[in-house]
């Protein structure tokens, strides 16, 4: 199984952390599509349901360490619109594991790899998203 | 569906230009640009494109108000209904409130394959069985209660105090681990296809559970399966509210309500209310409770006014406007407001959490309500 995950990497500091795995040439697997946004806070919980409806197994949102958010307070945000999520899921009976939060500054190019690595390792041992064959239609 | 057939179907060529509907409309009291009597119009001389892209489609709170005074029987919610259908295959949607996260837990919902994990709120003094004959339908109470906590709505306290007071009646409700959302918001918003997935889903576990009789704590989900649900698949069960199933059991003797010192107002939800002509049982139970003093509204029954927003789209200004002036009605009849509906009760409590403050109404549902006046209300 080749898991597909979903990476919502903020402006400031994870989209830098990934960009510097990137030309730094650290190896990390390929099954990772990365949406950038402004910030880790941006993300709400419809955009991960969304990615699991239409079939994605897991979803990584990346931001900058807590105390250094470009917008202060924003990856606060972010933990409490996680949180939620997870709660929802728990509810739809979605494994906990398919949704992930870290905090990756501009210099940790190799964290940014570490955790893909380790997050894909997870999504395997835990299978495919059970949304994915049904292909659920959405306008 | 093209708009020449909606125009049949809904018999809006009756339409006499008289006004009624956009005199009545809640929405275009406060928000001038909306008018039902234009949309229909629009329709008539067939200007189909700037219909179905204008973007008052999806203002409608399908309220069934101007239905009700419409002298030539136009029936506009339907008319509604079909054109956002047609709107959506064009491309077109309404703005969705919370991001969408709604309507996509409706489609998520649609899929065969999910399994999910509903009765984390089952507590152990709560009495449920897995088959029987009464099965009660609790509906997106359990996401409900996630989504809206933060604005002080605890949903779930409505699916407790239910099978509280069914335990209390003897019965052990049937409640389903994996029941789907009844699909009332896709319906309403034309993703017609989604809808038809979750009702066939929703009907095939509830044969299996063998229920003669379903319990609804919701009216937009009493209103889907009993109104809806027919056209896209057969049901051998009855359908019934809590409120209509409590009232019977007062004829039936069968039931004491307790006493509570309070007096409180009705909001009447338009599902239940306009839509399925429910109105006197919950007031009989309500009244039925000793102590408590009943006072209408300015505006009730038949002439209710919505909570300002349905099927999660478009919740905007003038939404916000309906409900404060809902509430300043409530406020003036009684200082507790009771709905029997869990969507009316988040709108409602939203708009008190809104910028411009106004005067604290309390908010509570009519299972709520009657739990805590039985001596059932202060356990998990």
């Amino acid at each position: 199984m080749d898991p597909k995950i979903v990476a919502f990497c903020c402006n400031w500091c994870s989209y830098a952390g990934a960009d510097l795995a990137g030309v730094s040439r650290m190896q990390y697997p390929p099954n990772v599509r990365i949406i950038k946004v402004m910030c880790s806070g941006r993300v709400e919980p419809s955009f991960i349901l969304r990615a699991f409806e239409v079939g994605i197994d897991g979803v990584l949102i990346t931001g900058c360490h807590i105390g250094d958010c470009h917008y202060v307070s924003g990856n606060l945000r972010a933990e409490d619109r996680v949180k939620m999520a997870k709660e929802l899921m728990k509810t739809l009976g979605l494994e906990e594991q398919r949704l992930r939060l870290e905090w990756i500054s501009a210099s940790e190019g190799e964290k940014f790899a570490s955790v893909i690595k380790e997050f894909v390792e997870d999504l395997k041992s835990v299978g495919p998203n059970p949304l994915g064959k049904g292909e659920a239609s959405c306008p | 569906m093209s708009l020449e057939n909606i125009v049949n179907e809904t018999k809006a060529y009756y339409c006499l230009e008289c006004g009624k509907c956009t005199g009545s409309c809640p929405i275009s009291r406060v928000n001038k640009g909306y008018s039902p009597r234009l949309t229909v119009e629009k329709a008539l001389l067939g200007f189909d494109k700037e219909l179905l892209a204008d973007g008052g489609i999806w203002s409608c709170m399908t309220c069934n108000l101007c239905k009700d005074r419409c002298p030539s029987n136009v029936d506009y919610t339907k008319f509604i209904r079909y054109a956002r259908a047609e709107a959506l295959k064009t491309g077109y949607t309404g703005n969705c409130t919370h991001g969408g996260v709604l309507s996509s837990l409706m489609r998520i919902m649609g899929n065969p394959n999910l399994k999910q994990d509903r009765l984390g709120w089952v507590s152990d003094n709560l009495k449920i069985s897995e088959k029987g004959d009464i099965l009660y339908f609790t509906g997106c109470l359990p996401y409900f209660e996630t989504l809206f906590k933060d604005i002080g709505v605890n949903s779930l306290d409505i699916a407790r105090s239910t099978v509280k007071i069914l335990n209390r009646i003897g019965i052990k409700p049937v409640v389903m681990p994996d029941e789907r959302c009844c699909g009332h918001d896709l319906f309403w918003t034309g993703d017609l296809e989604n809808f038809e997935k979750i009702a066939k889903l929703n009907v095939g576990l509830i044969r299996g559970t063998g229920a003669k009789k379903v319990i609804f704590s919701c009216p937009e989900c009493y209103r889907t399966f009993k109104q809806d649900y027919s056209e896209y698949v057969d049901m051998d069960f009855e359908l019934v509210h809590i409120s209509e199933f409590l009232a019977e059991k007062i004829d039936e003797g069968k039931i004491d309500f307790g006493s509570l010192e309070e007096d409180v107002t009705y909001q009447d939800p338009c599902r239940l209310g306009r839509h399925l002509g429910v109105y006197d049982p919950p007031r009989k139970v309500i009244s039925s409770i000793q102590g408590i003093g009943l006072i209408e509204m300015e505006h009730s029954r038949e002439r209710s006014i919505c909570c300002g927003t349905s099927t999660w789209t478009n919740c905007d200004r003038f939404s916000e406007q309906i409900q404060k002036e809902r509430l300043k009605e409530a406020k003036a009849a009684a200082d507790t407001l009771i709905t029997a509906c869990p969507k009316c009760q988040i709108h409602l409590s939203c708009a008190m959490k809104s910028k411009t403050p106004i005067d604290e109404v309390k908010i509570k549902d009519f299972s709520v309500l009657v739990a805590s006046a039985m001596g059932l209300g202060d356990d998990p």
